[in-house]
């Protein structure tokens, strides 16, 4: 059996493959050469390895005993009153499980005014960061000069922290949910832009070469050339942005926004005898964000793989 | 020594592998063909534990390997080696790195985490690379190698866990004539030098019949051939490829009528 093939054909071929090549001109590398050296890098590694995790080690005990020494109470001294509050409003909610529905049904529409904060505020945030994002990518931009600007643009958004931008627009508009959205729009578009950006750099450039080989414009090679590849990743991330929207709206209710961060703040601050509201307000709150990340993953799919496709199963 | 009981794997209504059986007695090198998605790949991966048999038995030297769990089906599978259509090593690691992955089922988790292999084992490895060909790639990311190059490590890691069964699918369906020559030649020196047995899914006749001692052909799940390369006669290669009642891009004219003509190798472009 052994004559149905022709190993000796291969050894010495006359071609420039790659392999061949290594085995001629590896003379001067023998085995051992190639052993000592693979153990010298292996060896090296495991220095640099070790190195920097004792770095690790010792800075982390180093930093956490600065902060400690700088903590009010001290770490140690409150670590077994960690779970005092929790316990506090579970043991509290507990007591009148009875009356939980009838707190949900409370603060349902300061709820839906939460999410809906959430959500205008997600929309144009969004729609801000996909220009943005588009015109801050290398190879994709409008003006390959002002890349730069763009990023430091998207940069500055991410660095206000909304509640800062919450705060000056209540001062200057009043409370209420809109200064609340527009300050949270102001931080998506420029957290979301990067996350786009980021998503279009991986996009195929070639059919943008198809389309402009057509004599497309750019915003016609950006819509109908990148939206589509990019399409399911920004809604991804955008639903995503959407989940972190929703807590920081209600954040800001704490600050005058409204929605269910006011009532939030009333339940925790006026003392003993509403726990049971904060902790039917937290429930509503984990069941929002549950719906909003399953709603995720299931549209995610569809866009990933079409609709028929995904209750498709592969076999070889 | 390996025994395969009435296999079937179904997805959903639609039986992938279809109550397959066969008995190898003695190690072989057995090359599976068949068109794509006659369910040869299912089979393997099954033979691996990669995925579950719906029904039906794997039975190796006495042991049924159908049901493991845990610890008992990783043990199994590192005596099984598995090498991929497109080589499954971990690109950014190099090359020596992923050879040493052939280990990992005998040593610990957090050692492995911190690529902490006993100096054995890795002059162990470098030397299977030269056995291969590319021990000057040890050093190198895998993913800076060739396909030819690659699928040799992924050859290397699959010896590095010395295994009593070489599993290969489809290992030159991504690779030109040349590199397909190469691996298939390492495969059958594997074969011959350590008699280890190696299954090989193929998708042409011609290496089949240039490389294995048996051929098993299959069509639509089941198995429609099972014998010698001599057996295997162009009625029986248009029926496992199902060409003549309908076109298959499977099987092309060429591949079964290149059956026809005599003997006159395989022609190899330089």
């Amino acid at each position: 059996m052994g004559a149905r093939f022709a190993v000796s054909s291969l050894i010495f071929p006359t071609n420039g493959d790659p392999l061949m090549v290594d085995m001629t001109s590896g003379q001067a590398h023998t085995l051992q050469d190639i052993r000592a050296d693979y153990m010298a890098q292996t060896r090296r590694k495991r220095v640099y390895g070790a190195i920097l995790l004792s770095l690790f080690v010792v800075m982390m005990v180093a930093g956490f005993q600065t902060a400690d020494a700088r903590n009010a109470g001290g770490f140690w001294e409150g670590l077994h009153r960690l779970f005092d509050f929790p316990g506090e409003v579970l043991g509290e909610a507990l007591e009148k499980l009875a009356e939980l529905p009838v707190h949900f049904v409370t603060y349902l529409p300061s709820l839906i005014e939460t999410i809906n904060i959430a959500a205008a505020s997600t929309l144009f945030g969004a729609l801000a960061a996909a220009i943005v994002s588009l015109l801050a990518t290398r190879g994709l931009a409008r003006w390959p000069r002002l890349v730069p600007v763009f990023r430091r643009i998207m940069d500055a958004m991410r660095a206000v922290p909304e509640i800062v931008i919450a705060l000056v627009l209540i001062f200057i508009l009043g409370g209420g949910p809109v200064p609340a959205m527009i300050a949270i729009a102001f931080h998506t578009a420029g957290a979301l832009g990067k996350q786009f950006s980021e998503v279009n750099e991986n996009a195929s450039l070639k059919p943008l070469e198809g389309l402009e080989s057509v004599g497309a414009t750019w915003s016609q090679r950006m819509w109908l050339g990148v939206i589509p590849q990019v399409a399911p990743n920004w809604f991804s991330y955008g639903l995503l942005r959407f989940e972190i929207n929703i807590r920081a709206s209600a954040i800001l209710g704490f600050v005058g926004a409204g929605g269910i961060g006011y009532e939030l703040k009333n339940a925790m601050s006026w003392g003993k005898g509403q726990y049971d509201e904060a902790a039917a307000i937290f429930v509503l709150l984990f069941i929002t964000i549950v719906v909003v990340d399953q709603l995720s993953s299931h549209v995610r799919d569809r866009l990933t793989h079409g609709a028929a496709a995904s209750k498709k199963e592969r076999q070889s | 020594m390996l025994s395969v009981q009435g296999l079937t794997k179904r997805f959903g209504n639609k039986a992938a592998v279809d109550n397959a059986t066969f008995e190898v007695s003695k190690p072989a090198m057995i090359g599976i063909i068949g068109r794509s998605g006659a369910g040869k790949s299912t089979l393997l991966r099954m033979m691996n534990r990669l995925a579950d048999a719906s029904e039906g038995s794997i039975t190796f030297e006495g042991n049924d390997i159908t049901d493991l769990t845990g610890a008992a089906k990783r043990e199994w599978q590192s005596r099984c080696a598995m090498i991929f259509q497109q080589f499954n090593l971990v690109p950014r690691m190099d090359v020596a790195s992923n050879v040493l992955h052939g280990t990992l089922n005998r040593r610990s988790t957090l050692a492995t985490m911190f690529n902490l292999y006993p100096q054995s084992d890795i002059h162990q490895a470098i030397d299977i690379l030269d056995r291969l060909g590319i021990a000057e790639q040890a050093a190198k990311r895998a993913e800076a190698l060739s396909g030819g190059q690659q699928q040799r490590v992924a050859i290397a890691r699959a010896l590095m866990q010395n295994p009593q069964i070489i599993l290969a699918d489809e290992p030159i369906a991504s690779l030109d004539p040349m590199n397909a020559q190469i691996v298939m030649e390492a495969l059958r020196r594997i074969h011959e030098e350590d008699g280890r047995m190696v299954i090989a899914n193929l998708h042409t006749l011609d290496t089949a019949r240039r490389y294995c001692d048996r051929v098993i052909g299959m069509r639509d799940g089941r198995i429609v051939f099972d014998g010698t390369p001599e057996q295997l006669t162009t009625g029986v290669a248009r029926d496992i490829y199902g060409a003549g009642d309908d076109f298959s891009e499977a099987a092309t004219s060429t591949e079964i009528e290149a059956l026809d003509r005599p003997k006159q190798g395989i022609p190899v472009p330089a």
